[in-house]
């Protein structure tokens, strides 16, 4: 169904060999020794995968292992440093969990968590994700289709934007405490049919696991055709609403960090390049594709839009 | 103290600093063969780098207002130690963008380079760094005599500015750090420029 990645759900790493990759960082380490001491060039092929010969033929999409996607994660509540978030995320309260759905709605709707796994069949979406400061993974979800919740709160036909809310738990999220110039809760926003886009997803595991918190627990958005700061996380409320909401970063810095912030190599971060990207796991850089790879998908949904004026 | 002790303190110091220099560096190279640097090991190298660089060339730039303030003649020649451990980590932060970042791809290299302040602050910086170091010795001190030699040396100020606003374009929204940097720099060029002024111009070496 979504031929855009060109791996099977069969094809996933057992469990086993996933936590015990990136053998080849350690076989590495002997080069980047004599490269830090030396400056010697020789030895650049060795430990760089042969790529296609063609730039515009992509590279085969490997997951990234359960452990960097569990350990490198962006959730300024917890911390500003990625590596540091799953440390500090670890004793963070994910049951019980409601999310308050309202708004523009002909039934709104609180759901516990039980109910959303009961109600919604999970499946699994392997996903590149794109992160905004240039890095990028592949990561299997499970989830579910946002349209299949927003289709049971049967949204009016004056609702025009969906805006999520993550939860505000200041005691827990300690770094809240230290950012006062971010208006958390944090917050973001799809026009609905962006929302009801059949890739956009509602996700609450990864690999067959249990959302961890450093990840978004119990339950996120997943957009892969944006950047990553556009897929909440911890989501509490969903609200249907008629005018474009207020977000986040978009309120941080608004010249910086778009609504759509759909993910484009044409379109440059005000400060830095947005033409390429590290695949974390890697150690080449890859051009990034526009939406992400998703074009065929989504690209429908911004016809007649200038994609350089409206970021 | 007597200039005897003063210059056994020298002595004493340089070596400390020669040793505690390359401990970022060790520590790096642990991290990297123990594949504990983070799941983006290249940004971990770039990061450690570039803050190392950018500490020691602080460091060397608050040697001669130590001086100024204090009349610490040991602390004043460990200047150029410090510049030189700033220039090494700078060409070890430029090795990791040129080589194991963009793996000697040159087409997007220019691309950052030329279309991004940062790149080009953070180049400046890096090509004003370049020959203070390679003028650090004492024969390029008597080649270029003490005139030219510290007008050069004097461009060191500017590689900082360019090395801060490097730093502080890069940043996504938490400028904590970068602006300690700037603040601690002010200071240190405030210090300078009053203490020269009182102590008459030219009685020192900048």
């Amino acid at each position: 169904m979504y031929k855009s990645i060109p791996i099977k759900p069969s094809e996933i790493t057992p469990k086993s060999l996933y936590l015990s990759r990136r053998d080849f960082i350690k076989s590495a380490g002997v080069l980047a020794g004599s490269m830090v001491l030396a400056a010697c060039a020789s030895g650049v092929d060795e430990i760089q995968p042969v790529e296609p010969a063609s730039t515009e033929e992509a590279a085969p999409d490997d997951l990234t292992s359960y452990k960097d996607i569990t350990t490198y994660n962006n959730y300024y509540e917890f911390s500003l440093e990625k590596t540091e978030v799953a440390t500090l995320a670890k004793d963070f309260t994910t049951s019980p969990w409601t999310v308050e759905v309202y708004g523009l709605v002909n039934k709104p709707q609180t759901f516990g968590m039980e109910d959303i796994l009961k109600l919604f069949p999970q499946e699994e979406r392997i996903y590149r994700m794109r992160c905004v400061e240039a890095w990028s993974m592949v990561i299997p979800w499970n989830g579910f289709p946002l349209a299949s919740l927003l289709n049971i709160v049967e949204p009016t036909s004056s609702a025009k934007f969906v805006r999520f809310e993550t939860v505000y738990r200041p005691e827990e999220m300690k770094a809240i405490n230290s950012l006062n110039e971010y208006p958390f809760p944090y917050q973001e926003g799809l026009r609905l049919d962006e929302a009801m886009n059949e890739l956009t997803l509602l996700a609450t595991g990864l690999y067959g696991e249990t959302m961890l918190p450093q990840n978004g627990a119990p339950i996120r958005l997943v957009v892969p055709w944006k950047y990553g700061f556009k897929s909440i996380k911890s989501i509490v409320k969903i609200e249907l609403i008629a005018e474009q909401p207020a977000t986040l970063w978009n309120t941080v810095s608004p010249r910086e960090y778009g609504f759509y912030a759909n993910v484009n190599p044409k379109v440059q971060h005000p400060r830095w390049s947005q033409v390429t990207e590290r695949r974390i796991g890697e150690m080449k850089r890859r051009k990034t594709l526009m939406f992400n790879g998703y074009a065929e998908q989504v690209a429908h949904l911004y016809e007649g839009m200038d994609l350089t004026v409206d970021i | 103290m007597s200039e005897k002790h003063q210059f056994h303190l020298y002595t004493l110091l340089r070596g400390v600093v020669h040793f505690m220099a390359w401990l970022p560096l060790l520590w790096m190279i642990l991290g990297w063969v123990q594949n504990d640097l983070g799941a983006d090991p290249i940004r971990a190298i770039m990061l450690r780098t570039g803050k190392t660089a950018l500490i020691f060339l602080w460091f060397s730039l608050s040697c001669t207002p130590l001086f100024l303030l204090f009349g610490w003649t040991w602390v004043r020649p460990l200047r150029r130690e410090f510049g030189l451990y700033s220039f090494f980590y700078a060409s070890l932060h430029v090795l990791n963008f040129l080589w194991l970042d963009y793996g000697w791809d040159t087409t997007i290299i220019f691309e950052d380079m030329f279309q991004k302040p940062y790149a080009l602050f953070g180049a400046a910086s890096f090509f004003i760094l370049l020959p203070m170091a390679i003028t650090s010795w004492k024969w390029a001190f008597s080649a270029l005599g003490p005139f030219r030699w510290k007008r050069l040396h004097q461009f060191g100020y500017l590689a900082a500015i360019l090395a801060a606003a490097h730093y502080i374009l890069l940043v996504k929204q938490a400028y904590a750090q970068p602006v300690l940097f700037i603040a601690v720099l002010i200071l240190l060029f405030v210090v300078r420029f009053f203490l020269q002024k009182r102590n008459g111009r030219g009685a020192h070496h900048v």
